[in-house]
């Protein structure tokens, strides 16, 4: 039996639930599309106004559809009491967590950074721009991944958590968001986007290896209140 | 060597020393002695609001606890954060289902999940339960008795010497109660052991001790 089945297996109960609840899954994509929508209605459509705004508008938006999906990271858990078997069982609370950050990563944080270039068509984004904005996209919501990880397993067993959620998770997105969108605006100014890329790319290092202890200890909070 | 037999098999499972548990710094409970040997069934009885749900899930590391002494399998275990981990099995109230998966897979990945082998014979497993031709059934079309004999399917597949077992006649027909109380049975004649909650409305056949828990004032 592989050491490594417990975490595979949630990786593959998410994956399955997700696909059983597709719904659940859509709703941040259409959240964005919408969003965008908006931005270039009220911003009025023409290619010389949308391009200088075009890579931080979309990347805010993506930050906040994925943050939509937060919500729904433990609270099931929690509800049908799996969450207690976990913690008093003899697999590793760490290890589920990193396993249900990658699993969350997949189907949301790579699943919008797919969707970005539709997002991008309708904000008119220069062309030669989009592959650095789909890199950043991908390594920065893997970091926002792991932001939400935390935040979500904090807020768990607390029954309206979405306003705190939002307060604990936008601010903590900044850093990302700098320089995420400040890599694309390197290269629409014709610098070199390596200096932005490289700190995003160290911030996500770091949360990824924060998040999952962190959120392990935030699950324990807590455990003598059932639900 | 039967799966339940750790290396150095030890006659008792469980015994505790002055174990106490805490709402708001009050004890719930007078302090508790007992030993639970391999193939004992001890029935844990109170009123509701006296504590045992909150004394099993203290077990687990779920909630606090007190005690002077607190033995698992022949090793000292008090101050563990998860004191019985690995050689236990819990069902509470929450029955840990998942609606939308299927009662097979309910059941590959809870044992997935808790590092147990796969079961052996899942068909047989669930004819035995009451829930053949219905493997294939999400959860959530389940009726209340039907989604506790899914639940109970982990105790069916489980190797743990230790079952913690909260209320579990709840929501079951009387087929239902002669199938835990056989399942609980082959469990002790393996030399597995179990603590059970009721409310102390019905009896349990062949409860070798009764913990009755009483107020401490």
């Amino acid at each position: 039996m592989s050491a490594l089945r417990p975490y595979f297996a949630l990786m593959r109960r998410d994956f399955k639930l997700a696909l059983r609840r597709r719904a659940e899954l859509l709703m941040p994509l259409a959240f964005a599309v919408l969003v965008i929508l908006l931005f270039s209605i009220a911003l009025g459509g023409s290619a010389t106004r949308l391009a200088p705004v075009a890579a931080p508008v979309i990347w805010v938006t993506v930050l906040l559809a994925g943050f939509l999906s937060l919500e729904s990271m433990f609270r099931p858990d929690v509800e049908d009491g799996t969450l207690d078997q976990w913690l008093a069982g003899p697999v590793s609370i760490i290890g589920l967590m990193v396993s249900k950050a990658l699993a969350h990563w997949l189907l949301f944080g790579l699943g919008l950074t797919a969707a970005t270039p539709v997002l991008a068509m309708l904000l008119k984004l220069p062309v030669e721009l989009l592959p650095m904005l789909l890199l950043a996209l991908a390594i920065g919501s893997f970091g926002a991944t792991q932001i939400g990880l935390i935040a979500a397993a904090l807020t768990a067993r607390l029954r309206r958590s979405g306003i705190l959620l939002a307060i604990i998770v936008l601010p903590l997105y900044l850093p990302l968001l700098i320089f995420g969108s400040g890599a694309v605006d390197a290269v629409r100014l014709g610098d070199s986007p390596r200096a932005a890329l490289l700190l995003l790319a160290a911030q996500t290092l770091l949360l990824t290896t924060l998040a999952a202890p962190a959120a392990a200890a935030g699950l324990r909070i807590g455990s003598d209140n059932p639900p | 060597m039967s799966p339940l037999s750790p290396t150095t098999p030890a006659p008792v499972l469980l015994c505790s020393h002055e174990l106490v548990c805490e709402r708001d710094s009050e004890p719930l409970f007078a302090p508790l002695h007992f030993a639970l040997g391999r193939g004992d069934l001890v029935v844990l009885e109170g009123v509701n609001g006296s504590g045992k749900t909150t004394l099993l899930r203290a077990l687990l590391g779920l909630n606090p606890l007190r005690a002077t002494r607190l033995e698992f399998l022949g090793r000292d275990v008090l101050g563990e954060r998860h004191p019985l981990r690995a050689g236990t099995l819990m069902l509470g109230h929450l029955l840990g289902l998942k609606g939308d998966l299927t009662v097979r897979e309910n059941l590959e990945f809870a044992l997935a999940l808790a590092d147990e082998p796969a079961a052996a014979d899942p068909d047989a497993l669930f004819a035995e339960l009451g829930l053949a031709g219905y493997e294939h059934t999400p959860a959530r079309a389940l009726s209340a008795g039907q989604r506790k004999r899914a639940a109970l399917a982990r105790l069916a597949a489980s190797l743990r010497p230790l079952w913690l077992l909260d209320e579990p006649f709840a929501n079951l027909d009387a087929p239902g109660i002669a199938l835990v109380e056989r399942l609980l049975a082959r469990h002790r004649a393996r030399g597995g052991g179990a603590i059970v909650s009721s409310h102390g409305l019905s009896t349990i056949a062949g409860a070798s001790a009764v913990i009755r828990l009483e107020h401490p004032h």
